[in-house]
Order: structure tokens, then C-alpha cells, then sequence
């Protein structure tokens, strides 16, 4: 049957859509949501929020130094891209892994390359196709099969390792030579081009705000928007201006200011992720397949070709955060992607907000959490030896830093699976 | 009210699933503008019959016709492309995304490559409003905020946002309460009313006979009874003819029912 307008009348029922919104009624919202469970990425800023005042406090002048903030960014920056990768597969209800041995294995591809003097872009594109092509193998065993995705990147977590191995022979480690490669972390923007960048992240992010506002008039609270965009310009400016200063040691000779590139390359991969996610059909397939595969079926979506896509993806992003990982100790060794990688990963997805049940979760979930995760230890390291409570406790021990991340990770899976309750 | 010719026929329509026949020339007729229930005890063939007419298992033998023409119909987007939609009894909805997203699910409006998302939240609000919807604060509600009644009429506003002809409803009211089925009954009354056909599958006699114009009920894989419902239509009468095959004079006669 053809769908009869009826303007004036019938339309204004769907009070919300057309309706101006209160500030009653925006908390009211967000109560159902809370109670529903569906709090997003408000935890991880939380967390970020009280890490940074704790930490803050208890180590002013090592914690909220230049270098710090600096070296903490760049931390973040490689569990924040393999978090990426593993959302799109959480985003099924389907895991991976071996996502830390696929960026093991493409690193050491590009690595390799790089020492035989292949072309930047040639090694580049070699080590992307290896990752995709780890992807595409979980993925056709997983999607094609029907093989559990927990079983079967289990395997490849074993599989991937004995690839790395192989490829920088035992105990051996490949060095990077290749500037550009080694300056992803570690390069930093001159301080002109970093307040450049910073302009137009907050002047996007204004317009993006404000047109997302003007679609759907009314759902969104002209107050909220405003706070948003000065909240995030005042981080914004303290932030650069923070960089800005210079963070060598007194003792060295030059210095080094600037936003590192880690910023820009995270953001501007999360922009272009969160767009595929939310803007194409695509990105709407994988939410449907995610939430009820069965319906999505149904709709006629191919499950199989999305479930496949979707470890393709997974695949290549883990690649590109194995780049990250090489350039940040401009080598690759038989443990790159290994140790807690994978696991700091899924962890930065979930406690960003992502379910591990599928169908809900976004990209900046991987972001804050990756930023929750890294501060853990980073923190941590720099309280290192202190006795709170009569007794000598090294908070800089990896012993403390895994028992916090591992915590942190439980709390935010008790909250995901609380709110899965709540709502079924 | 006046009969008018059938939208859609299924003739002679026998299946068996290896020794078992579970359908025995069945005939089943959907007018346009008419509720017809379909109605059954467990195993009467109800849900094959209706699998059957939307292409889910091929039909033995038998005919299919719509409109007038005799179609064949090999799976279901075959039948979704004559307008026949199933909305089944577990909805198929994504719990995880908005009205809008289920509505269109499948069948995005794109414009320059990326989703038309003004376009799509505008066509949901007038369908939901054409079938007068009024219990839904706004089309970007998660499903998951939904109540059993409104997810049973986004399910069904779902199957009528394609110019569908014929809506099958599986159990429509099983899952709700009082006022919600109320509110499903107002909805599938008014489906008929814009000139849909419209099936009925329900264990729930008092709501068969309050929507339904005809009513068709099934015994052991055969008709009993096509016929019309009138105010005089009793509920022990239907009862009957589920559970015995006949009721007086209407119905399966003598002893002809064989396994």
C-alpha cells in the first residue's frame, strides 16, 4: 500500500521528532538509558576524568608534564587502531584473537621489505594485503564454515606467532631504518601546522555537531551541542598548547615540540571508520547482521559476504597498528602484537562502551578506552614505588599494571553483560 | 460485504514431507479488503500452507495464482516481489536499531552513495501515520526501547512500506496484553480497510472473530471450512471445527479423513 501523508495532523504524534526538547526531558532520556544499560562511552570518560585526577595529584610534575602527555598519546595510539580493528568484529559478536599477531606478521612483512630496499609504498602495500589476507583467511573459516570465531582465531593466535617467528627467526629482531615509518610515532608536527590541525579537528567537529542537530531538528539540545563544542575546543587548545612547549631533556640538543602525527593518522582514521559505519549501507548491514543475523537474512543481506568483510577489515586495520607498533621501537621482534596487545585491544573496545554481544558500539568507544588503558600503566609506572597504606607497593611493576587493565577490563565486561540483563 | 475476485489462490495444493502428507488439496483464498483468518490446531498445516505460498518449501502440487494470473512462486523474494510479505511471530527485527533502520532494512534509500537518512525517516513517519500509529514518541527509538505491541506494528509496518498486496500475520497478538492486542487488532482491521489482503494465522478465537471476514480453518493437512464470518459466527462453532474437522453441516462429513 502506498503511504498517504498527512500533514498537520497524524505527523505530530511522534512528539519527539518534531517537538523542541527540554532539559527534563533530555535527563529522562538519559535516565531510561542508563537503567537500560545503553551508557555508550560515558564510563571511559569517566575513567579518563578520574585517572588523570589521580594520577594528577599523586605525580604533578612527572604525569602532567609535556613529555608525558607526548609519550602517552603515542602509547595509546597502537592499541587504539588494533582496538578499531577489533570493534568491527565485536560489532558481529564475533572476536579476534589473533589480531595481535596480524599486526605481528604485517609489521615484519613491511619491516622485512623496507631492509631489502623495496619502495616505501610497495612494502606499505604488501604488508596491507598480507594483513587483509590473514583476515580473509579467519574470515572464510568463521563466515563460510561455521566455525566458532573464538576457536578459530585461537588457532591463528598459535598460527600468526609461528608466522612472526619465522619471519624475524628466533630471538633475531628487524630493524627500521625508513624515516618516515619510524616518524609515524615518535614525529611530531612543527607547532604552526599543530594549531592548524587543531583548528580544523574543532571546526569539523562544530559542523559536524551542528548539521547533525539541524537533521533531526528538535531531538538534540541547543545547550548540550554548545557545551560539547566548548569542551572540546578548551581540551583542544590545552592540549596543543601543552605539545607545544618543548619536551626534550635540558641536556639535549634539540628540541621537540609539536602535536605527534599519532593524533591526526588516529583521528583521521576514526573519522573515515565512524563515516563507513554510520553513512553507507554497508556499515548498516554489519549493525543489522550484528544485532540479529536473522533478521538481517531475512532483509536479504548476505551474512556470509558481511561476516567475511568484516575480518577483512578487521585484518587491515590490525595491520596498520602493527606499523604503529614497529615505529614506536623502529623494530620488529618475535613479540610485536604479542604479550598483553591483543588484550589491551578488546579491552580499550569494551571499556569504551563496545558489547561484546554484538550490534552495539561505535569507533570512539575504541579511542576512550584505548586512552583509559594506556593511562593505566602509564600512570601507574610513574607513581612506581610508594607505601599508601604502610605498606611498599610497586605500582611501576608489570605485576600491577596487568592486575589494574585486567580489572579495569572485568568492570567494564560486568557493566556490558548487567546491561544485556537488564534489557532482555 | 462484497467478494471480490481473489488476490491470491493456492489450488489443489498437496506437500509431504517423506511418509507424511501434510497438506491435501488445499485451496486457499486471500480477497482484497478482507481479513481472512487461518485457523488450526497444531500441526493442521497452517504454517506449511503459508511456507508454501511464500516460495519457503515447494509445493508438491498445486497452483498459485495472483491476480487472476498463475504464478510461480520459487522462494521468497519472489513473493515479496508480487507483494506478499510474512510477518513471522518472532518479528525479525535488529533490537539494536531504530525504526527507521528496521523499516528499511535491506532496501536503503542511497543518495550519492550514502544513506538517504532524511528521506527514509520522512516515508517511516508517514507510513507509521497511514496506519495510524500513534503509540511511538519518535522513529529513531531503538526497537530494544520498544513495547511487544509497538514491535509487532513496526514488524508489520515493515511488510506494508512496500506497496504489498497480501500481509500474512503469524500469531500477531500471541506474545501481548489486553490493550496491546487491542491495539494489533485496530491495525490489522485497518490494513484490510486500505484495501490489502490480509491473513490471519491465531489460536485466539474472540480475536478472530472480532477482525476476520472469512474465516478458513484447517484439519489434519485439509479444509474444513472456508466461510464467512457473520455476527452470528459463534466461537464453540470454530472450536469444533479445529478440533473435529466439522461442525453440523459444515465441515469434513463421514469418514474420509485419513492419515
Amino acid at each position: 500500500m502506498s503511504a498517504e501523508p498527512n500533514p498537520g495532523e497524524a505527523l505530530s504524534d511522534f512528539a519527539l521528532d518534531s517537538s523542541r526538547q527540554g532539559l527534563g526531558s533530555m535527563l529522562r532520556d538519559f535516565r531510561t538509558r542508563m537503567k537500560t544499560g545503553d551508557l555508550g562511552s560515558l564510563p571511559a570518560i569517566l575513567a579518563i576524568v578520574v585517572l588523570v585526577a589521580v594520577f594528577g595529584i599523586a605525580r604533578p610534575d612527572s604525569f602532567l608534564s609535556a613529555l608525558n602527555l607526548a609519550n602517552f598519546l603515542e602509547q595509546a595510539a597502537a592499541v587504539i587502531v588494533i582496538a578499531m580493528a577489533v570493534t568491527f568484529v565485536l560489532l558481529l559478536g564475533e572476536i579476534d584473537l589473533a589480531a595481535g599477531y596480524t599486526a605481528g606478521v604485517a609489521a615484519a612483512v613491511l619491516a622485512l621489505r623496507l631492509q631489502d630496499d623495496w619502495p616505501l609504498l610497495l612494502c606499505v602495500a604488501l604488508s596491507a594485503a598480507v594483513a587483509i589476507a590473514l583476515g580473509l583467511w579467519t574470515g572464510t573459516l568463521v563466515a563460510k564454515l561455521g566455525i566458532p570465531s573464538f576457536v578459530v582465531t585461537l588457532a591463528n593466535f598459535l598460527i600468526f606467532q609461528g608466522i612472526l617467528q619465522l619471519l624475524v627467526k628466533e630471538g633475531g629482531s628487524v630493524r627500521i631504518e625508513n624515516g618516515i615509518v619510524k616518524d609515524i610515532v615518535g614525529g611530531a608536527l612543527s607547532p604552526t601546522l599543530s594549531w592548524v590541525v587543531a583548528i580544523a579537528g574543532v571546526g569539523l567537529y562544530s559542523v559536524s555537531q551542528l548539521s547533525r542537530r539541524r537533521r533531526s531538528d528538535g531531538t538534540i539540545l541547543v545547550s548540550l551541542v554548545a557545551a560539547r563544542i566548548v569542551g572540546v575546543t578548551v581540551l583542544v587548545v590545552i592540549g596543543v598548547v601543552v605539545l607545544n612547549k618543548n619536551r626534550a631533556f635540558a641536556t639535549a640538543d634539540n628540541e621537540i615540540r609539536g602535536m605527534p602525527y599519532v593524533v591526526p593518522l588516529v583521528l583521521i582514521l576514526m573519522l573515515l571508520l565512524s563515516f563507513v559505519l554510520n553513512r553507507t549501507r554497508y556499515g548498516r548491514h554489519l549493525m543489522a547482521v550484528g544485532g540479529n543475523s536473522e533478521a538481517a537474512r531475512r532483509a536479504g543481506i548476505n551474512v556470509v559476504r558481511v561476516r567475511l568483510s568484516a575480518f577483512a577489515v578487521c585484518g587491515l586495520l590490525a595491520g596498520i597498528g602493527g606499523a604503529f607498533l614497529a615505529s614506536r621501537v623502529n623494530s620488529v621482534d618475535p613479540n610485536t602484537g604479542g604479550n598483553d596487545t591483543l588484550l589491551l585491544a578488546v579491552g580499550a573496545a569494551v571499556v569504551g562502551g563496545t558489547s561484546l554481544f554484538g550490534g552495539q558500539g561505535r569507533m570512539i568507544n575504541a579511542v576512550l578506552g584505548g586512552l583509559v588503558l594506556a593511562l593505566i600503566p602509564n600512570g601507574l609506572g610513574l607513581v612506581a614505588k610508594s607505601s599508601p597504606f604502610g605498606v611498599e607497593i610497586d605500582f611501576g611493576s608489570s605485576g600491577v599494571k596487568f592486575i589494574c587493565a585486567g580489572l579495569a577490563l572485568l568492570l567494564a565486561a560486568s557493566v556490558d553483560a548487567i546491561s544485556r540483563k537488564r534489557t532482555s | 460485504m462484497t467478494v471480490d475476485a481473489p488476490i491470491l489462490e493456492a489450488l489443489g495444493v498437496n506437500k509431504t514431507f517423506g511418509p507424511v502428507h501434510v497438506l491435501h488439496d488445499v485451496d486457499f483464498r486471500v480477497y482484497p479488503g478482507t481479513v481472512t483468518a487461518l485457523i488450526g490446531d497444531n500441526g493442521a498445516g497452517k504454517t506449511t500452507l503459508i511456507k508454501c505460498i511464500t516460495g519457503i518449501y515447494p509445493a508438491d502440487s498445486g497452483e498459485f495464482r495472483f491476480d487472476g494470473r498463475q504464478v510461480k512462486i520459487h522462494g521468497p523474494r519472489d513473493a515479496s516481489a508480487l507483494g506478499v510479505e510474512v510477518v513471522y511471530q518472532d518479528l525479525a527485527l535488529c533490537e539494536n536499531l531504530d525504526i527507521v533502520q528496521n523499516l528499511f532494512l535491506g532496501r536503503e534509500r542511497i543518495k550519492r552513495g550514502l544513506l538517504d537518512e532524511g528521506s527514509m525517516e520522512q516515508a517511516t513517519r508517514e507510513t507509521l501515520a497511514s496506519l495510524s500509529v500513534r503509540t511511538v514518541k519518535s522513529v529513531r527509538q531503538a526497537v530494544a526501547s520498544l513495547s511487544g505491541g509497538q514491535r509487532q506494528t513496526v514488524a508489520i509496518a515493515k511488510a506494508v512500506l512496500w506497496n504489498s498486496k497480501v500481509v500474512l500475520l503469524d500469531e500477531p497478538t500471541a506474545a501481548l496484553g489486553v490493550a496491546q492486542t487491542k491495539q494489533v487488532l485496530d491495525l490489522v482491521r485497518r490494513l484490510a480497510d486500505s484495501g490489502l489482503g490480509v491473513v490471519l494465522i491465531s489460536h485466539n478465537m474472540n480475536d478472530v472473530i472480532q477482525v476476520s471476514d472469512r474465516v478458513c480453518a484447517m484439519y489434519l493437512g485439509r479444509v474444513a471450512a472456508d466461510v464467512p464470518v457473520t455476527p452470528a459466527t459463534r466461537r464453540e462453532f470454530l472450536v469444533e471445527l479445529i478440533t473435529a474437522g466439522r461442525s453440523g453441516e459444515v465441515g469434513i462429513q463421514g469418514n474420509e479423513v485419513t492419515l
